[in-house]
């Protein structure tokens, strides 16, 4: 809030000219972000002949909600007829625990690694955390097999484990930031109270763990929704997610290439975390801020 | 903390109370020991075998690395992944500071332009490549709406073109990701102290000279974190290749990603598909583990 702007404040033909400038800037800007949006939702309640001749940015001339009925039940996915609607399931039923699971695990991590130092607890975190950012592809082919020794193989439970392993770095970093800025006389204190363990995250740490559980869940939730590789890998036909249905909808080489209804199954796909996006977003920025502005 | 509490008693009870933040984070490190580590261990391995559409415990030495840098694919894919790492992320760079620094001059509706600038990273890779494979493709999309406009000498086929194919990529990315920097650049302006600004401003420096000699040297924190956070995201690219041109035309966007996964799940060579994922552990491993170290050391 109190960046180098202040000085624009004393007035002038010449300043207000360049504050013109600055909202047109701005506004161009946010043409080109909500400019694939807008294709999406136009193109996806029009018929496809007036996609096809080259209508792709006007306004339907028919509106019709077909291509969204046939995304959801009817469209080809892969070989059966079944629209989006079993896969979209699907993720749901595989992100919900897996968001709940990491989430739990992150608090406890983070609560241990702050409040109950160890010798070696930065080296164990830095070792959770590289598992962060390595690439998935170092671990397709022994996790493959993992799931099948543990019986997960092609199962929407197994897609719930593996993002909940590789989930577990982010979700302990953003716990253990967080917590490590909360008073540790304040436990200190309930410890010689007499508390213990588990009464002091629970009636402590967790009644004011509120806004860094949103940022979690947030960044959780659409990760864990808008994954792909692990979908692609270790899905079978009736539990692949829906990042991998669309997928398998748009790339389906048969018959005519419906743009309409693949541009609706695209809606679809994107509505939860743009829904998390827009109810909780503001939450997840302000985290955010909070977190970077400290490292 | 934990030798702190009532000493003396060495029950079993008290071993375990004091064994219990360890016991509390160890199904963690079990997790992590064995699906990151060991598995990375596993990957190494098998780089050394001769697997094909199964895993094999026979070695052979460094001969899927050598075969490796011998397929053109590979060669492709590299190549790619420079010019979409370098134009990824230096473009993503200076749109994202741009477009913090223009939101930080005290705009009106602040927060409802970012939003706008950040729903992207919301968003499914394979949402945003249906959308733009579409808005690409020539036959529906910018070309044809050019046409049916009047400008019929128009042409964008780029995502046709096995020459530009990789750039649209670029495009899908950037817009992708851009607002997620401008937040952690404007995250970092906010964090920049005021009084020295206020200071160098009654010594007359220009808003220009403000930004370029205070402000953007200051920014060096955010500088670093986008840099990892777009290096790590161009290497691990995968979803967005795959929706926007599936590594078409022909082999043009083939990247490290989508090397891997075709040479390693529908083409049999698991032996070289494990050692390109070796090389993209390396790479990444490389700009990640500095970065780790010297963010967990300052902070102890």
């Amino acid at each position: 809030m109190n960046g180098p702007a202040t000085h624009t404040a004393t007035g002038g033909t010449g300043i207000r000219l360049s504050r013109v400038l600055l909202y047109v800037i701005l506004g161009l800007f946010c043409v080109y972000y909500l400019l694939p949006l807008y294709v999406m939702v136009v193109n996806s309640l029009k018929p496809l002949s007036e996609i096809t001749s080259g209508g792709m940015m006007s306004l339907p001339d028919q509106w019709t909600l077909a291509p969204w009925g046939s995304a959801w039940s009817t469209a080809q996915v892969g070989v059966e007829a079944t629209g989006l609607k079993p896969y979209f399931i699907n993720s749901l039923i595989m992100v919900v625990p897996a968001v709940a699971i990491t989430t739990i695990l992150g608090a406890l991590n983070g609560y241990v690694l702050t409040k109950w130092p160890f010798r070696g607890a930065t080296l164990i975190f830095g070792l959770l955390l590289f598992g962060c950012f390595i690439p998935f592809q170092m671990v397709l082919i022994p996790m493959a097999r993992m799931l099948g020794l543990m019986g997960l193989a092609g199962s929407v439970s197994g897609l719930v484990f593996v993002h909940m392993v590789y989930g577990i770095g982010f979700a302990t970093l953003y716990f253990r930031n967080y917590y490590a800025a909360f008073p540790t006389e304040l436990v200190r204190a309930a410890q010689i109270d007499g508390a213990g363990f588990f009464t002091i995250f629970w009636r402590i740490l967790l009644p004011s763990s509120g806004p860094i559980a949103v940022v979690c869940v947030i960044w959780l939730f659409t990760n864990i929704w808008n994954d792909f590789l692990f979908g692609a890998s270790f899905s079978d036909f009736d539990s692949q997610p829906m990042t991998v249905a669309l997928n398998n909808l748009v790339q389906s080489s048969t018959g005519v290439k419906e743009y309409n209804v693949h541009f609706a199954g695209a809606i679809m796909a994107a509505l939860p975390t743009l829904l998390v996006y827009i109810v909780a977003g503001r939450y997840f920025v302000r985290g955010l801020m909070a977190g970077s502005v400290k490292g | 903390m934990s030798d702190t509490q009532t000493a003396g008693q060495t029950g079993f009870v008290d071993r375990l109370r004091n064994a219990l933040p360890l016991l509390v984070l160890s199904p963690s490190i079990v997790l992590v020991a064995i699906f990151v580590y060991g598995f990375i261990l596993f990957t190494f391995y098998l780089s050394f075998t001769d697997s094909r559409i199964l895993p094999s415990f026979n070695l052979v030495g460094w001969k899927n690395y050598e075969n490796l840098f011998r397929i053109r694919a590979w060669d492709t894919a590299v190549n790619n992944l420079m010019i979409f790492g370098v134009l990824y992320i230096a473009i993503c760079s200076v749109l994202g500071l741009l477009l913090a620094i223009l939101l930080d001059q005290k705009i009106r509706a602040e927060g409802f332009i970012r939003t706008i600038y950040l729903y992207p990273m919301a968003l499914s890779f394979i949402v945003t490549g249906v959308a733009w494979k579409w808005f690409l493709d020539p036959g529906i999309g910018l070309e044809s709406v050019m046409h049916s406009w009047g400008w019929d000498s128009f042409k964008f086929g780029w995502i046709k073109d096995s020459d530009f194919a990789i750039y649209t990529i670029v495009i899908a990315a950037v817009w992708q990701t851009s607002g997620f920097v401008m937040a952690m650049f404007l995250a970092g302006l906010r964090g920049i102290d005021g009084e020295m600004l206020k200071a160098a401003q009654i010594d007359g420096a220009s808003t220009f000279a403000l930004y370029r000699r205070i402000v953007i040297p200051q920014l060096r924190p955010a500088f670093m974190s986008a840099f990892v956070v777009l290096a790590h995201m161009a290497i691990k690219s995968y979803d967005l290749v795959i929706a926007l041109t599936n590594g078409g035309p022909g082999t043009a966007t083939e990247v490290p990603a989508t090397f891997m996964y075709s040479y390693t799940f529908t083409r049999n060579q698991m032996g070289i598909g494990a050692s390109s994922a070796v090389i993209m552990l390396m790479t990444i491993a490389a700009i990640i583990v500095p970065y780790l170290w010297s963010e967990l050391r300052e902070k102890k």
